[in-house]
This record gives structure tokens, sequence and C-alpha cells, in this order.
């Protein structure tokens, strides 16, 4: 695939064509992609997902997961061409069940049970072959379930995306977090909302077309990429918009309206 | 949209055609996936086979109308039927009560269409559309019998009571319960005798929680338990063969934990009331009188996929065919000099507001 060329998305994200000399896009780089329900973004977690193994030989991706067993994402992968068995036996890819994960409400103070989930992060990149190190990437899917496994509480869930975030932008690794913004659009502390969005780098908003559904059009994509040029202390940000279709063994990203 | 129509109608084919060689209640689905039966031949086939054995379905109700309740009968009358256990919770103070009202397979209807009358199709050309392919799509492999994958559920006639008063049916009030946690361990209980391992599915079982946050719980101010509740049921069922279908009205919980809701579930329907003698309605939609209401489909499952199922259509129109049987009909525009109107193939998702108001298409 990625002798291909790079599709819209790759390009969006930062991706490069000749990907051995050019440093990973997305380290110490925070993605936050953001979807709601007509329209899930889930296929942009896959994309990151077969990205991060196929362009490096030496990556490792930490997977949090709040909302499917492995054998969902084992079936898509693999469609997808990659397959996640395989590298969880050679030590790239770790999956950490959240599924049934439910923080203590009363008696034992709140943040031990997010508190538990870091330090599983930290040790699973512990764990890690040294080869393996250099480029990590940790998903999260998604944040809203991670709210609902803490109860509510959002300072905690925040705390937990900084010291996430402090973990892999120093160390130069890759956070990439799901979250549906539909849920904090009705006013009730939208400010949750917004102080993940301002630590993010990259947001990559999912929505449905404004026409509706659609079978050849699934949705569309506004990538914003917070790119700083750290040197001379310049920040811009791109903005890129196009569509996208999902297929089971690919995801088509193309301009609105160059769909052929 | 022929070729999509097609597709559509022989993806039907492939999937009867797949040897079964399971239990008639069971049929295989895409992905690995298996599917039980509704309940309800129309809603079988606009999911796409039925509902995905771990999978989550909830439906939105509308406060007005007790039409989720047609649903919920047909589906744990289903299973009843293919005697899949069953595990019922509802706020009332006698649950068992509701079995009673579970429909029983009715002698199948005499016409072999759902579609209205042969009259319409003198209607104006481009209505045509949706009838084509239709046929394709009718074929009904029901003979009445138990052993169909679907039966025919008439809500007229009671379902004999010899399929519910052995120990297939657990019934839970949760009216009085302070909380979740109850409810949560029997649920836990009865998913434990579905876990599914790597050989063929030997049964299967339906659990269906009727209204959950109705204000008649003492907990239903607790919103961020009753999610816990349901992602906890979520997790669980995943990694069994089990059907969950939980109903609640939206109205009555703050918006985002109605969405929070909403994202948790796997194939995500809602039904509204539509009021009697309603003159504009009347004069949009034809067949206006036989409604009862009207079915939206907002998300179907895809489980082990990422592909999303785009429907033709959202909504559709909830009818009782003979006062009887519960069938789901596309909306039929009525033919209206030239306003506009959105295109019917790729109809937007309705909006969930109770108020059946001028409709979204």
């Amino acid at each position: 695939m990625e002798h291909q060329g790079l599709n819209l998305m790759d390009q969006a994200l930062g991706f490069h064509s000749n990907v051995t000399q050019q440093p990973w896009p997305l380290c110490g780089r925070f993605v936050l992609v953001e979807d709601c329900v007509d329209t899930s973004g889930a296929f942009v977690l896959h994309h990151i997902l077969k990205r991060s193994f196929t362009s490096r030989p030496s990556s490792a991706v930490i997977f949090l997961a709040f909302a499917h067993p492995i054998n969902h994402y084992d079936r898509v992968l693999r469609k997808l061409g990659c397959n996640l068995s395989s590298q969880r036996d050679n030590g790239r890819f770790f999956f950490l069940d959240m599924l049934m994960l439910q923080c203590p409400v009363e008696g034992k103070p709140k943040h031990d049970g997010l508190a538990t989930v870091f330090e599983k992060i930290e040790r699973a990149i512990s764990e890690l072959h040294p080869e393996n190190k250099k480029f990590v990437t940790v998903v999260i899917d998604d944040i809203s379930c991670l709210e609902v496994a803490a109860n509510g509480s959002s300072n905690d869930v925040l705390d937990f995306l900084h010291y996430c975030y402090t973990l892999t932008s120093e160390n130069g690794y890759a956070l990439v977090a799901l979250n549906h913004q539909d849920i904090y659009s009705d006013g009730e502390r939208p400010a949750f909302m917004l102080e993940i969005e301002y630590l993010a780098d990259i947001l990559v908003k999912v929505d449905p077309l404004a026409t509706g559904l659609a079978k050849d059009v699934h949705g569309q994509v506004m990538v914003l990429n917070k790119e700083t040029q750290k040197q001379q202390g310049i920040s811009s940000i791109k903005v890129q918009n196009f569509h996208f279709k999902i297929k089971e063994n690919n995801i088509e990203y193309f301009y609105a309206g160059t769909r052929t | 949209m022929a070729t999509t129509r097609t597709r559509v109608s022989s993806f039907s084919h492939n999937v009867s055609s797949l040897k079964s060689s399971q239990h008639p209640g069971l049929k295989n689905g895409p992905n690995g996936t298996t599917f039980i039966s509704s309940g309800i031949s129309d809603l079988d086939k606009i999911l796409g086979g039925g509902f995905s054995l771990g999978s989550l379905v909830m439906i939105m109700e509308d406060a007005e109308a007790p039409h989720h309740m047609l649903l919920l009968r047909n589906f744990m009358s289903q299973g009843l039927l293919h005697r899949q256990p069953l595990l019922y919770a509802s706020p009332s103070k006698d649950p068992r009560a509701f079995l009673g009202t579970l429909p029983s397979p009715g002698s199948s209807k005499d016409d072999t269409s759902h579609k209205p009358s042969h009259e319409k199709d003198l209607r104006i050309a481009w209505q045509y559309k949706k009838y084509f392919g239709e046929p394709q799509l009718n074929i009904n492999t029901n003979n009445g019998g138990h052993h169909d994958y679907c039966n025919d559920l008439d809500l007229r006639k009671p379902l004999e009571r010899h399929f519910f008063t052995s120990n297939n049916v657990d019934c839970v009030s949760i009216q009085n319960s302070p909380n979740l946690d109850a409810l949560k361990d029997r649920c836990a209980e009865f998913l434990a005798q579905f876990s599914r391992n790597e050989g063929s599915i030997s049964s299967a079982g339906r659990i269906a929680i009727q209204s959950f946050c109705s204000p008649q719980c003492k907990y239903s101010d607790m919103e961020w338990h009753m999610l816990s509740f349901i992602r906890s049921l979520k997790g669980m069922a995943r990694s069994s063969n089990v059907v969950v279908v939980a109903t609640f009205p939206p109205s009555l919980l703050s918006p985002s934990c109605s969405k929070r809701l909403q994202h948790m579930a796997d194939t995500l329907l809602s039904v509204r009331a539509i009021p009697d003698e309603d003159k504009e309605l009347a004069k949009l939609l034809t067949g206006y009188q036989d409604m009862v209401g009207l079915l939206n489909v907002h998300k179907v499952a895809r489980l082990n996929t990422q592909v999303p199922v785009i429907l033709d259509a959202t909504t559709f129109s909830i009818k009782l065919q003979k006062r009887r049987f519960l069938v789901f009909e596309c909306l039929n525009q009525a033919p209206v000099d030239g306003s506009g109107g959105s295109s019917y193939g790729n109809s937007g998702v309705c909006s969930t507001s109770t108020k059946a108001g001028p409709l979204d298409f």
C-alpha cells in the first residue's frame, strides 16, 4: 500500500513519501479523532494503527480498548493487511482490554483506577524490546468510555490524558485517541472537550455529509494539523478537508466531488 | 441504483444459502457473526439478517407512545419459540404478567407482499423505483411453523403458556431496586451460560430490558451509574452468544447521557408516535391512516468490520397489518405538485424529536 504513494489522510497527518529518511510525523504528537453517532471515526484509528506497523519496522503499539474486544480489531486490521496476532507475538502490539474496567466509586480514592491504567501503559512500554522502543504509539479507544469507567470524573480523565501526553511527548511517542464530540456539543461541560482539543496537536474531525448519508461517500473529514517549527518558533495551522469511503480492505480518501 | 439493489438482494441470498448446520433460530452473518431474528421479518430484512449475537440493541422510546413494546414483544416471543432462554427486566411490579401479552405465530398472511395494493402501481413512475427489486427481497421461506428463522407473530393471539412456564424465562423487576447492581449480577449469571468459545454455537440467549431509566426507578437520576451498567453489560455481551435489547426514553435523560447511550449501542433504533388526524401528514404520506408510528434506524451493528451500513431509507412506517401483524414499510411520499422534497433513496437520518412536526425524511 505504501508503495502506491500516500493518500490524502497520510498527507494531512504529515506522512512523507520517503519514510526512511524523514522522522515519523507523529513523534511526540497527540492525534485526537472526533466523531459522532451518524459517522464513526474508528476507521482513522485503524488507518493509523496500520501505518504504525507498516511504515516503521521497529515500532510498537500500546492499545487501550474500552469499546471493542481484540477479535474485532484483529479482523478489521487483517482485512486491511495487518496481522495483529503476529505483531503481538513479536512483542510489538500490546492490547490492554479495558472493557470491564470500572473505577471504584467510594471507599478507595478515585484516582486509583486510572492511575493503575497509566501504570500498565508504563509497564508495557518498559517491557518492550529496546529496538521496538523507538516509535511507540499509544492508542485510546475511546475517551467517552474512559469517562464512564471513571464514573464521570472528567478531572481524573483529563489528568490521565495529561499524564499520557507528557509520557508520549517527552519520549517522542505518539498518542492517538478517539472521542465523540456530539456528546459534549449540547452544552454540558463543553470545557472538557475544549481542553482535550487544546492539548491535541492534530485534530481529525469526522462528520456525516451535510446532505445526509450516502453509499458512495461515507462522510467528510477535516484534519487540523498544528505544525510548529520549533527552531523559528513559528506555528502554523494546516487545515485539510476531504471525503472518504470505507471499504473492508481499504479506505478511500478524495476531495469533494472528485469521486470517480 | 439498480446495481445497489441487486447487491443487497444477493447478499441476503448468500446469507440464507450458507450451510446452517445449526439451530433454525440462528443464521450465519458476515465477518464471523451470527444473527438471530428480531421477530419482525421486515426488521430482519432492514438490518441485513437480524440482530448479531454479542451486540447491544438500543431502542429509543417515545414518551407519548408504547411502540417500543411492540418490538420488545416480538423479540421476546421469537426467542421463546426458538427455545432461546430469556431474561426480562422491567420497571413494573410484576414483569411476569407481561409474558401473557407476547404474540404467537399466526396463520400466515394471505397476501404475499406487504406492499400497498396494486392500484398504487398506477401512480407516478418515479415511485416505481421503490418496488424495483423488492420482490427479490420478499422471499419468505416461512411455513408458519416453529422451525422458521422468523415467524409471523400475531399480536392478538397470546403465546401458549408452555413456552414460558419452563425455566427458560427469568423475570426481574427493577422498580424497587436502589441501583442496577442486582440486575447487573443477574445479567452476568445469565450471560455466563452463553459465553462464546471457538466452537460452533450451541445455543443463544436473549436479554430484554425495558425502560431501564424510567423515572419510577429509584436510581433514575444516577446517570453515570446507568451508563456504567450499560457499558459493562455491553462488554459482557460481546463475548457471549446473547443479544441484549434495551429501551430507554431519551427525553427523560440529559442530552449528553442520551448521546452516550446512543454511541454505546451497536444497533440503534427509535420509535415515534404520529398523531391521529393530522391533515398535513395525511397529505404528505400515502397510507397515513394505517400507520401507528414511525421507526428510525440510526445505526446498524457492524461487528468485526469497519464498513458502515448505509441503508436506502432510515425511516419506516409502523403498521399493523390486519391489526395483528407488525410490519415496517418504506415511507411513500404522496404526489405533491412539484414542491421539492428530499431525494428518496438517500434520506437523511431523522431527528429523534418527540414532536411529530414536519417530518425530515
